[in-house]
């Protein structure tokens, strides 16, 4: 889980490479929602050095159909080259990703631009009836669901009753 | 693992990969038709997680075949007498209201799949059950709501809807099939037992024609072949359509 200032990134006392390949990674953005870093998002699940210093990342999916996958893998591989970094980048499946893995920092710029972040704990809102979901733009509660799905797998499409401005939200997964 | 678990898992994964495969493409079909919006970037959302699941299923089932078979070679170069997917999913569109309840039909036992599946003693079924369980839930929470929508809609909905399921119930049998191979599968707890799943997911497609004011058809006559490759006609068109490119362009890459 994200540490205590909600962040994603190296054990304490890792080695330099190991932090090098964070920061780096950290300046990779979701493809489809450019203000988020990978490493806020929570897809990136390990990274490794081994006795010769050689790298091991390890990236999980968020959707298992997610198109930008392979363009994320490719843009890792290419931020960890261009740090002069000896990396290999890995795709893993278990444990599946989860919307509690957005950091907190990763929620703050969602809300920012608009998009609702995800309710905390996407295995109770699941199979939860809906919760309500505030307006991203005037607050109003008085909102509605126009579609389950949105302009990516990982969001659903929203309008405000109040001020009418329809709006996506990021869904619990 | 031994050889002829090995194989039987083969099999296995080969027919859930072509099942999603399969039916993946067929909604991918409604993508700029669909009769809103919403619901054309909805189905082919759900196209997308369908074709996610049929990648990491064949790609195990090439690894557990160990001829070198990627996932690519599995989906464009066979024939529709090597697929496997269940007939359900390769019956054609038709209206909206048909799709809807293929895909109920279809989510309603995946959500019941998937769920055991996490259980697998095989630790890259299971894997691969726990992510894509919990898409197959957000799926069959949206098509049995349309499926009450429809149902429990206006006379010429409720027909069609009626019309659909009468339809397709018999390609319902083919999916608590059970042979040797998925047998030995059950006896070492790699896969659910298909009779027990069966209970469950009557429950859960009768809780939800109870809604939508349909009525379940009889079990009569139930359709079978898919998992002996005898397919309906429906399936060469559909594959001839996919795999044009791979086969016009063999190992074109871009």
């Amino acid at each position: 889980m994200p540490d205590a200032a909600g962040c994603w990134g190296p054990e304490p006392g890792a080695d330099a490479v190991v932090k090098a390949a964070w920061d780096a990674l950290a300046g990779v953005m979701d493809p489809e929602i450019p203000v988020l870093s990978i490493v806020d998002l929570g897809i990136v699940r390990a990274v490794s050095a081994d006795a010769d210093g050689r790298l091991s990342v390890a990236l999980t999916p968020t959707y298992s159909g997610c198109p930008a996958t392979n363009v994320i893998v490719l843009e890792a591989e290419t931020a960890l080259a261009r740090a002069r970094l000896d990396a290999r980048v890995s795709v893993v499946i278990a444990p599946p990703w989860t919307t509690d893995w957005i950091s907190d920092t990763g929620r703050a710029k969602l809300a920012e631009v608009g998009i609702v972040p995800p309710p905390a704990s996407g295995k109770r809102a699941l199979t939860a009836p809906d919760e309500v979901i505030a307006c991203p733009r005037c607050g109003s509660q008085d909102t509605r669901q126009i579609s389950r799905f949105g302009s990516t797998a990982c969001k659903a499409l929203h309008a405000c009753n109040a001020c009418l401005e329809p709006f996506d939200v990021f869904k619990c997964h | 693992m031994s050889t002829d678990l090995k194989d039987a898992l083969f099999g296995y994964a080969l027919r859930l990969g072509d099942t999603s495969l399969v039916l993946g493409h067929r909604l991918s079909e409604w993508c700029g038709h669909a009769p809103e919006l919403e619901e054309d970037i909805a189905l082919t959302n759900v196209a997308l997680d369908l074709v996610g699941h049929a990648r990491m299923l064949l790609t195990y089932a090439g690894e557990l075949e160990g001829k070198g078979r990627d996932e690519d070679r599995l989906a464009y170069r066979r024939d529709v007498f090597d697929y496997r997917n269940h007939l359900l999913v390769e019956q054609p569109n038709r209206d909206f209201g048909h799709t809807i309840v293929r895909q109920f039909l279809h989510d309603a036992w995946s959500v019941e799949l998937y769920e055991r599946l996490c259980a697998s003693k095989d630790e890259t079924l299971a894997g691969i059950a726990a992510k894509a369980v919990k898409e197959v839930r957000y799926h069959v929470r949206h098509s049995g709501d349309w499926l009450v929508r429809l149902g429990d809609g206006t006379d010429v909905s409720h027909a069609k809807v009626a019309d659909a399921l009468g339809r397709l119930w018999p390609y319902t049998g083919e999916m608590f099939e059970r042979d040797e191979a998925e047998q030995a599968l059950v006896a070492a707890g790699i896969v659910p037992d298909p009779a027990e799943m069966k209970a469950a997911w009557t429950a859960r497609v009768e809780a939800v024609l109870n809604d939508a004011t349909l009525d379940r058809p009889a079990d009569g006559w139930m359709q079978k072949g898919g998992r002996r490759g005898e397919h309906s006609e429906h399936l060469g068109y559909l594959l001839a359509e996919m795999q044009f490119l791979p086969r016009a362009y063999p190992d074109a890459n871009w």
